[in-house]
């Protein structure tokens, strides 16, 4: 489908009335005030309640499974395994190879096997214990290297390249030539460690099937489309017979964007019982469905000129996607196509390898695919820097790509505010003054990074739009828009509510909008790769547009006057030439519904064609791309190891901010993440698979008294397609926490790491060899 | 099971629940109060806090017996009392967090609410890092706490008279807006 013309970055009537200030959220009453209902608020009549049988071994083939026990458990209405779910789905349509319930085989500790409805949580539980499983165990694949090299037995059975998921080697330029040419080359290894979501609610999904057959699933997804979708698929029901509604959500970041066990299972009890089902899952089984951030195991070599000009960047990543591909696919690509902003290189090659290991399987977090290979290329660019004794921030402003720009690897780069990132950091961070001359201990450290606001790729190939909306407009006053939209936190619901309020010149309070409902709402792909500001905004404006032509038209015709004379604004319609002359939106409304019938319309958004010309060439392509800019300053105790990050500036280009107090929002709590990850947060098993703490206290996720001060500093370069000019927020600002981090402790104490997270062991052991490396070192 | 005697926002209610059920399964399953959220069910998230006798607790950890001839407040409770007081919409501190962009998913703030609303009872201007402390046990994923540190700021200021802090983002914002010619 071809591009829809770009919505430009003006507001309707010259000055912006909703957009661009710091508004409340539709929803932030209710949530105050504990009326918003999550899923596991749901409680239906009769509703029964179930738990799942998960594996105890990392890597077995099921010989036998007997429910008759737990069948025959007063209050059990149901046993389920794989047998009755036989079908496999995944998101990626090439890699499907998960099952609600293991059918032969199960692939990590956790693993689901079968699963119970019954009268409470506490028969259920006590069902579980009475299934009998027998197994055979087989080898477990717990380290990635060994999964490379060894495919007997397959973790997946007949997948044909063995136990490796998905490998990618690009390349762009003559790597080899421009390395040998260089002045300098840098080298080093890199490694991240895994890490996940923990949204603090845990997934939940309630399901109940009318007389009349029809599914209706409310599940804490966030993307609702293809949850229907893959139940459409392995409940062989038509798509068009499920209803699937996302209630509010308690946090994702990626960790929810899977069809998970749950859903399935709980349908399928449902339609087998003719009962409603919920299923809430333990922290601890959250922890086990993971879906987190991959493992990676990065080489970097990077060729400079002598005035620090990236001449070629060669990477090799290892990665280590756990038990089933989930959007495996995916990050393979993103770990090296993401990386070619906001610098300009010459040349560019990454070849990147996804195997699976017998470990609760990876997926997206927030910055899928790129926090970790961005890591790894800042931490080299500030090794750079050190070499040829420049400014860090001086380095990355000579190698800045500029806007309106084609990548090495062929992606369209639009409007791009990075250098005006750098300023903002520099500035508020004092750099110049500050950095290298903060004592013994204390440091500062810079990094940049780019995201994707969406992607032109959508997970099914097809033509249709990637976001759809209607809006209902009632005599009222009241006007409706309907979204499939996820709002997952972020506020996209209130984006919607101020693009609409914007373009039909309404009040706030008298848009309402309802989201996430296959039977309600137009298809949305969901939220995931901060695609909802672009797309979901521009297809919101798309109808409003539609909307707004009418009102004004019915107003002139009214009127009697030029159309470019009406003004709508505020709740009010009035006529720019006579300011005498304005009523209500309502009783614009009536006059526009008077004329031309009920009031609705609907509008979409798709991609352009973005891309390079070569396999894999679309996947991180996308509308335009959002950059990022920190300093993180820390202390660094030299003798306990234990770094304290004090405070992180965090400028970021979000093209427009619809409203800078969410943007900001959004900008906190991705640095709080991206601190969390280079600090504290450790996802990690031990030898025989098995999660080392699957709880809130051990899995380390950082309180308030843990968390640096953070300072938001919003760069709006206006990207000529986002709407009125937007790009994302939710993502990019969580990648240069970490490698600023890295660089700050490497100017507190001259001590470089290379290997996440920062533990005081790995400190003292820097510290340790630094000294060895320079006896003579006062000390 | 047996018979318990709770006093929950202000009401006296008697409610049968089994022996060992916790107090946020007694508010969440038999009096439809779902408002306390469980994040973790194991005392480590704090989203299920609620104020006993003004002071907060984890009602997870919490038996519901053990809960019996206490005041127990909800976050439901918060705007009925805000108005019996004489008040109108929110208690001020619910509205200071809608108006701070304190909410995002919204799941652990009924608790940090309520551990927020604990604060302020017993310190009428406390700092940032009595505020840091005093939150400390109810852990966000979404904000960095910044806007929530924030929302209980301008609570204060707003009892006290005086004008909030600025947040970081406003004055460069401004300027550079003004600089290309937008208000």
């Amino acid at each position: 489908m071809a591009a829809r013309d770009p919505h430009g970055v003006g507001a309707p009537w010259g000055a912006f009335h909703v957009v661009g200030k710091p508004n409340r959220k539709v929803d932030g009453l209710a949530k105050a005030t504990g009326t918003a209902v999550y899923a596991d608020d749901i409680a239906l009549p009769g509703m029964l309640h179930a738990k799942t049988l998960r594996s105890p071994h990392a890597h077995a083939r099921i010989l036998s499974i007997d429910a008759s026990q737990a069948l025959a458990l007063p209050g059990v209405h149901a046993v389920i395994s794989g047998r009755d779910l036989p079908i496999k789905y995944g998101v990626i349509p090439w890699t499907q190879d998960e099952n609600a319930l293991a059918l032969d085989k199960v692939r990590f500790i956790g693993d689901p096997v079968a699963a119970v409805a019954a009268i409470d949580e506490d028969t259920a539980n006590a069902a579980l214990k009475l299934i009998r499983v027998e197994y055979e165990r087989l080898h477990a694949y717990l380290d990635p290297r060994e999964a490379l090299e060894r495919h007997d037995p397959a973790i997946h059975e007949g997948h044909k390249t063995g136990n490796i998921s998905k490998h990618v080697e690009l390349a762009f330029g003559d790597v080899d030539a421009e390395l040998a040419a260089a002045q300098l080359v840098v080298e080093g290894d890199y490694s991240f460690h895994g890490t996940t979501h923990a949204p603090i609610e845990p997934h939940c999904a309630v399901a109940q099937v009318g007389a009349d057959g029809l599914l209706t699933l409310w599940s804490s997804t966030q993307i609702t489309h293809y949850v229907q979708r893959a139940l459409s698929r392995v409940l062989e029901l038509p798509a068009q017979r499920i209803r699937v509604v996302q209630p509010c959500l308690g946090g994702a970041f990626g960790g929810k964007s899977d069809p998970f066990s749950l859903e399935f299972t709980v349908s399928k009890l449902a339609m087998l019982t003719g009962r409603p089902v919920k299923m809430l899952w333990t922290r601890e089984e959250v922890f086990y469905a993971h879906r987190g951030r991959h493992p990676m195991q990065m080489h970097y070599k990077t060729g400079v000129s002598r005035e620090g000009r990236i001449s070629a960047v060669d990477a090799k990543i290892l990665i280590d996607g756990g038990s089933y591909s989930s959007f495996g696919l995916v990050t393979t690509y993103y770990a090296g196509q993401l990386l070619t902003g906001p610098y300009d290189f010459k040349s560019y090659r990454f070849d990147s390898t996804r195997v699976f290991t017998n470990k609760p399987p990876c997926g997206p977090k927030r910055g899928h695919g790129s926090v970790q290979p961005r890591f790894a290329f800042e931490v080299q660019l500030d090794e750079i820097a050190e070499q040829l004794a420049l400014d860090p921030i001086e380095l990355r402003r000579r190698n800045f790509q500029g806007s309106h720009v084609r990548t090495v690897n062929g992606q369209r780069v639009t409007s791009n505010g990075f250098l005006q990132c750098l300023d903002e950091v520099s500035r508020a961070s004092r750099w110049s003054e500050r950095r290298g001359k903060l004592g013994r201990g204390r440091g500062l450290g810079v990094a940049g990074s780019m995201y994707i606001s969406g992607t032109n790729y959508p997970v099914y190939p097809n033509p249709m739009p990637q976001a759809g909306i209607q809006i209902a407009l009632e005599r009222s006053g009241r006007c409706t828009v309907f979204t499939g939209g996820n709002d997952i936190g972020q506020g996209s619901n209130s984006m919607v509510a101020y693009v609409v309020a914007e373009e039909l010149g309404l009040a706030l309070d008298q848009v309402r909008v309802v989201a996430a409902d296959t039977d309600l709402c137009p298809v949305d792909l969901g939220a995931y790769s901060s695609r909802v500001t672009f797309m979901v905004g521009n297809a919101a404006i798309d109808a409003a547009r539609k909307l707004r032509a009418q009102l004004v038209e019915a107003l002139a015709l009214e009127w009697k006057i030029e159309p470019g004379r009406v003004h709508l604004a505020e709740g009010r319609a009035s006529d720019s030439g006579d300011p005498a002359r304005s009523i209500s939106s309502a009783e614009a409304i009536q006059i526009a519904e008077a004329r031309f019938d009920t009031l609705g319309s609907t509008g979409s958004y798709n991609t352009p064609q973005l891309g390079g010309d070569y396999r894999g060439g679309t996947i991180g392509a996308s509308p335009a791309y959002s950059f990022t800019a920190h300093v993180a300053e820390v202390e660094v105790d030299e003798q306990t190891g234990r770094i304290r990050v004090e405070r992180v500036w965090i400028a970021h280009d979000c093209g427009r901010a619809l409203n800078p107090m969410i943007v900001a929002g959004q900008m906190e709590g991705s640095a709080y993440m991206g601190v969390a990850e280079a600090l504290l947060e450790h996802h990690t098993l031990n030898r025989f698979g098995l999660h080392a703490g699957p709880n809130l206290l051990d899995y380390r996720i950082p309180t308030s008294v843990d968390t640096p001060e953070l300072a938001a500093l919003i760069v709006e370069s206006l990207d000529p397609e986002g709407p009125y000019g937007a790009k994302e927020a939710g993502e990019g600002p969580l990648h240069p926490s970490l490698p600023a981090i890295a660089n700050a402790v490497f100017d507190a104490c001259g001590i470089r790491l290379r290997e996440l997270p920062f533990t005081p062991g790995k400190v003292l052991a820097a510290l340790r060899a630094r000294k060895a490396a320079a006896p003579q070192e006062a000390r | 099971m047996r018979v318990l005697h709770l006093k929950v926002n202000g009401d006296d209610l008697e409610v049968a629940a089994p022996d060992h059920w916790t107090l946020l399964e007694v508010l969440r399953y038999r009096l439809g109060l779902t408002g306390s959220k469980q994040g973790c069910d194991k005392g480590d998230c704090g989203a299920c806090t609620v104020l006993l006798e003004g002071k907060p607790v984890l009602a997870c950890m919490t038996l519901a017996g053990n809960a019996q001839g206490r005041a127990i407040t909800t976050i439901e409770g918060l705007m009925p009392a805000h108005i019996a007081r004489g008040g109108s919409g929110p208690d001020p501190i619910q509205a200071a967090f809608d108006r701070c962009g304190a909410l995002q998913c919204g799941f652990c703030q009924p608790g940090m609410i309520l551990s927020a609303r604990a604060l302020l009872d017993r310190n009428q201007a406390p700092t940032r890092a009595q505020i840091r402390e005093a939150l400390s046990g109810n852990l966000c994923r979404c904000t960095g706490y910044t806007q929530i540190f924030e929302a209980v700021e301008l609570a204060v200021a707003e009892s006290l008279g005086v004008a909030p802090a600025p947040r970081a983002w406003e004055a460069p914002l401004a300027e550079s807006r003004a600089a290309r010619g937008e208000s």
